[in-house]
């Protein structure tokens, strides 16, 4: 189980979030190559260890988390508001 | 016996017999010490194949190299021990009824295969084609159904869509009522589907690897690969550096971490899928039955436990820890099935590792660095896969040419567009 530490709604189990994953900057559709492009849609970091990534407090506040999490424990080290992030 | 690598130093003074009927009856009246299947080596500074990961793709691997091309010095290393990982954490299914002219022909070729493996190997891997029954809840997935059994069928495949009340026949403890939430609308019958006992493949594919001198090394980890140039030279583990010409990366679940270290970047995020097992009961089901709508599938073991497998967690992590969540759904769905085994008590859980890729198809091939093989991206398919993923890596090793049966799947597919969409996969709900 994982316990995220909603900034909102205090700790919540992780199945009332939406697992968003890692967060890429999107290249500009109309002067990317077909090579950045798919690199964006199919690379990945998929580390084992501290990752941020998206979580979305789906059943709940609604609003998107910046989640400091461990990928080998699954422990969460921070949770806060995405947004400006 | 003596053989190419030396002495024989973990057989216990047995040579390592074909079983037979004589030897279970002769070990059984003395009460005498089966020789020991495989033996422990010592690391040898050079290996013509280094494959990373002691499951039944890296074994298999070796195992078709020893054999059909007569490859020398073949090392298989691996962090843990034989079959440690997904290789004993999957669900045991054997199936070819996929989607995709690709995936079929390559799955059929494994249950081929793993027909005659059990022969091959003198090692019983109860191989048992007991059918295999894919739910239908919505039109939808009718449809899909349909569409799959009309490109099964022109692959050759025995694979039809049957309505309830021959799903009944064959799973008569199935409630194909039509009274609940998900009704059982129809099935892609598959008969020639079924399990395979997944450590007996592991421990007939090393022993049988061992007997033919490949040297398999438990508890070695690679904590890196040596490149010079565009080359692999070497591989550096906690027992020392190996220097070879070739690594295959057969560490599904945890392929991104090797192939990080030779920098070739995978398209793979690793999910952890969870399995579980009740108490053993009396035989009452003889078919593999999945629902993709209901996220379950489930069969009977020989030791009479059900065997239950759902689709991967929700979010990417390496951890292998089962959750309660898992436990709650996973018993929800199969009551909703069957709901005379509410009494069952579930045994164990566990939690294997799943390497998804965009379109639920494996990478398998050579990568920008010469050299540095792959054979990962095995999602929820990697078992069923095992016999033929060696054969065919095996044969592009030692001829350096692709197969005609894997060229799909190559790494390359994903910055050329040419994604093999696999939506006849455990993981995709329909």
């Amino acid at each position: 189980m994982i316990r995220i530490p909603c900034p909102f709604c205090g700790p919540r189990n992780s199945n009332e979030f939406a697992y968003k994953g890692e967060s890429k900057r999107r290249p500009d559709p109309a002067t990317a190559t077909a090579e950045e492009w798919r690199a964006y849609l199919y690379d990945h970091d998929n580390p084992e260890g501290w990752v941020r990534e998206g979580w979305y407090h789906r059943a709940g506040c609604r609003r998107y988390l910046k989640v400091e999490r461990h990928t080998l424990t699954n422990e969460v080290r921070s949770a806060e508001p995405a947004v400006g992030a | 016996m003596r053989n190419a690598n030396g002495k024989l130093n973990g057989y216990r003074g047995r040579k390592p017999a074909r079983y037979s009927a004589f030897d279970l009856v002769r070990y059984g009246i003395r009460h005498g010490q089966w020789p020991r299947v495989w033996r422990e080596h010592d690391l040898s500074p050079t290996y013509d194949v280094v494959i990373v990961g002691a499951g039944i793709h890296g074994l298999a691997t070796a195992y078709y190299l020893a054999v059909n091309h007569g490859v020398g010095r073949i090392a298989v290393v691996d962090r843990g021990y034989v079959g440690g990982g997904n290789s004993g954490r999957n669900t045991a299914i054997v199936r070819s009824n996929y989607l995709t002219p690709e995936g079929v022909r390559f799955y059929d070729r494994s249950l081929d295969l793993y027909e005659h493996l059990s022969a091959d190997l003198n090692f019983n891997v109860m191989f048992s084609q007991r059918g295999h029954l894919t739910l239908a809840h919505t039109d939808a997935s009718l449809r899909t159904m349909a569409w799959r059994a009309e490109v099964n069928k022109v692959e050759g495949i025995d694979s039809s869509v049957i309505g309830p009340e021959e799903i009944k026949k064959l799973v008569p403890y199935l409630d194909t009522s039509g009274r609940t939430r998900y009704p059982v609308l129809g099935a892609l019958y598959h008969p020639p589907g079924g399990t395979v006992r997944h450590d007996a493949v592991n421990w007939g594919y090393a022993r049988g690897a061992d007997a033919r001198g490949v040297e398999i090394h438990q508890s070695t980890e690679v904590l890196g690969i040596d490149v010079v140039g565009d080359k692999v030279t070497g591989v550096r583990t906690n027992r020392g550096r190996i220097s070879t010409p070739v690594v295959v990366n057969c560490t599904a679940g945890h392929a991104t971490l090797l192939s990080d270290m030779v920098g070739v970047k995978m398209p793979v995020i690793t999910h952890p899928l969870q399995a579980a097992v009740t108490e053993p009961v009396k035989m009452f089901l003889d078919t593999v039955v999945v629902s993709g709508t209901l996220h379950v599938y489930v069969s009977q073991t020989d030791r009479g436990e059900l065997v239950f497998g759902a689709s991967t967690d929700p979010y990417a992590s390496y951890s292998m820890r089962g959750s309660l969540e898992f436990t709650e759904e996973l018993a929800g769905h199969i009551l909703e099935l069957m709901p005379s085994i509410g009494k069952l008590r579930l045994l164990r859980q566990w939690s294997g590792l799943c390497d998804m890729t965009p379109d639920f198809s494996p990478i398998m091939g050579t990568t920008p660095v010469e050299g540095f093989l792959v054979d990962v991206g095995w999602g929820t398919y990697g078992f069923k896969a095992g016999p033929v993923a060696g054969e065919t890596m095996a044969e592009l090793i030692a001829t350096k040419k692709t197969p005609e049966l894997i060229a799909p799947f190559d790494l390359a597919r994903f910055a050329e567009g040419r994604l093999v969409g696999e939506k006849g996969a455990a993981s995709v709900g329909h």
